[in-house]
């Protein structure tokens, strides 16, 4: 693979462009694989790349069914940010945002990481004492936050009222090393190092069955064919259901769709992010100039990719209130991905009742910033049958009662 | 937008007047449960790509508690019905099967 740098553009700006490399290969499946990942998106794709890179392990397909990160990888509001309060989760994120952060030199690809901050405001006087306490556990954890108070968040976000009518700021939990990253290029630029590594990216091979024998995965039936395995990682978000159905075991999980939006491009007017958790919207504005929205997810069981129009209009309501200058925008794009929800509102990154098989789900609204940590996990868990980072996500947490409960930490903006 | 009619009071309620209240017809599992069984009633949802059966409550609307069957991978309604039965009409399961040959959910069929 030829390396991209300052010096490959102006090479290739001396010859029309003509010497640019295919930045991964389509090839065929091979009859057998070490591993098999089901979905190529950025999950998928960095427990490939961590598989091969930590562990050599390098005979490796990822399969995808759709296109390369087309799903919840194409459709997140690509907020990167680690200020949870429970210790597991805390350990997790902060791992992946710490990746992040080495990752376009890592994958010599530029995925635009931003640390531009990111704040999650108070709102209610609930709200404040539970920052505070996320504030605490966050200086125990080593993940550095603060919280700050009102004028602080008028300081970095102007166009913000913090004197609204109902829901007035009164605070809020300040990351200044969270951020944002180009999504597309997360999935592309792993795409590009485990091709280089020798792995197979194929796209458009939807798995139609798992093959067990004995109690053990032995390979799986696809779209191109039968193809077999020693172990196989189901990282497939919002159809995480299906494939455990078709691996013949269930999931505490319910996929339902959760939705956002972009405006038209304006000049640059916020330069951090903004989440407002008490109010179901958060925003930030891309390196175009668009706002970037999201909401709350919808209430009821949907694989449509589509979710309901009046979330939208929740999503919006709330945030003309919190950005009064946005009221006159107009909406350019908007668009629905399904996500896999737990109960306790973390991850599953587990064994399971097959022999072989391994499952990275229930990211519900919050995978995005996850990808490089839960690839790094994963790919532990995978190739040696355990991991610090998610070993506490098991799958039988449920049955325990060791919940790592976010639901109430993340509120709903997750 | 999603619409269901209410099987009480008649009204073809849009969803913003609606609350989904999650899968329908549970068995509920208590003290002198297994460990399996209290886990499974509490966690364990049916989360088919098909065919689902819901519990809705006309929140906005007559108050009243109803079942809807539904499809998660189209949003099409197979019909709604009142929520004094532990299993959909007959009526309503026909009304899929012709619709969707071979579809399953949970024992039904």
């Amino acid at each position: 693979m030829r390396r991209y740098s300052a010096f490959a553009v102006a090479r290739e700006a001396l010859r029309y462009h003509s010497g640019w490399e295919r930045a991964w290969a389509s090839p065929e499946p091979k009859k057998k694989y070490d591993v098999i990942i089901i979905g190529a998106g950025g999950h998928g794709l960095a427990t490939a790349f961590y598989l091969g890179k930590r562990f050599g392990i390098k005979n490796v397909a990822i399969l995808e069914k759709g296109w390369l990160g087309g799903g919840n990888t194409g459709r997140n509001t690509t907020i990167i940010r680690s200020n949870y309060l429970q210790d597991p989760s805390a350990a997790i994120y902060e791992k992946s945002r710490s990746l992040y952060e080495t990752m376009s030199q890592d994958l010599n690809y530029n995925v635009m990481f931003s640390p531009r901050g990111v704040i999650m405001l108070a709102q209610t006087h609930h709200e404040v004492r539970g920052y505070q306490r996320t504030a605490h556990a966050n200086a125990l954890q080593g993940v550095k936050t603060e919280y700050i108070g009102p004028e602080r968040v008028k300081e970095l976000v102007p166009i913000i009222n913090i004197n609204g009518p109902r829901y007035p700021v009164l605070g809020g939990l300040w990351q200044d090393r969270g951020g944002t990253a180009r999504h597309d290029a997360v999935a592309w630029g792993y795409a590009r190092a485990c091709s280089d590594m020798g792995m197979d990216v194929i796209q458009k091979c939807e798995v139609t069955g798992i093959r067990r024998e004995s109690g053990r995965v032995v390979g799986v039936s696809t779209s191109k064919g039968e193809i077999d395995c020693d172990k196989l990682g189901i990282v497939v978000a919002g159809h995480s259901g299906v494939l455990a159905d078709l691996a013949g075991f269930r999931l505490p999980i319910e996929s339902v769709a959760l939705q956002a939006l972009v405006s038209e491009p304006i000049k640059p007017c916020m330069d951090v992010v903004v989440m407002a958790n008490t109010v179901h919207g958060y925003m930030s504005q891309s390196d175009k100039g668009e706002m970037v929205i999201g909401g709350g997810a919808d209430g009821y069981n949907n694989y449509t990719q589509r979710g309901s129009f009046h979330h939208i209009e929740e999503t919006v309501r709330a945030l003309i209130e919190t950005f009064p200058m946005i009221s006159r925008l107009k909406m350019l794009r908007q668009w629905g991905g399904i996500v896999d929800m737990t109960g306790d509102r973390s991850p599953i990154l587990s064994k399971t009742p097959v022999d072989g098989v391994f499952i990275n789900c229930g990211w519900g609204t919050g995978g995005f910033k996850a990808i490089p940590g839960s690839g790094y996990g994963m790919a532990e868990l995978i190739a040696k049958g355990s991991s610090p980072l998610t070993d506490a996500f098991s799958l039988n947490r449920f049955k325990e009662g060791r919940f790592i409960d976010e639901s109430v930490a993340a509120g709903v903006a997750h | 937008m999603l619409m269901l009619e209410c099987p009480y009071c008649g009204v073809t309620a849009d969803e913003t007047e609606l609350s989904p209240g999650g899968e329908a017809h549970l068995t509920r599992f208590g003290p002198g449960a297994s460990d399996d069984e209290f886990h499974d009633y509490l966690f364990m949802r049916e989360n088919p790509k098909g065919v689902h059966f819901e519990r809705w409550r006309h929140a906005y609307g007559c108050g009243k508690w109803f079942h809807a069957a539904r499809a998660t991978d189209t949003l099409e309604v197979f019909g709604t019905y009142p929520a004094q039965t532990t299993k959909p009409p007959q009526e309503i399961l026909d009304k899929i099967s012709a619709k969707r040959p071979g579809w399953t959910w949970r024992d039904l069929k």
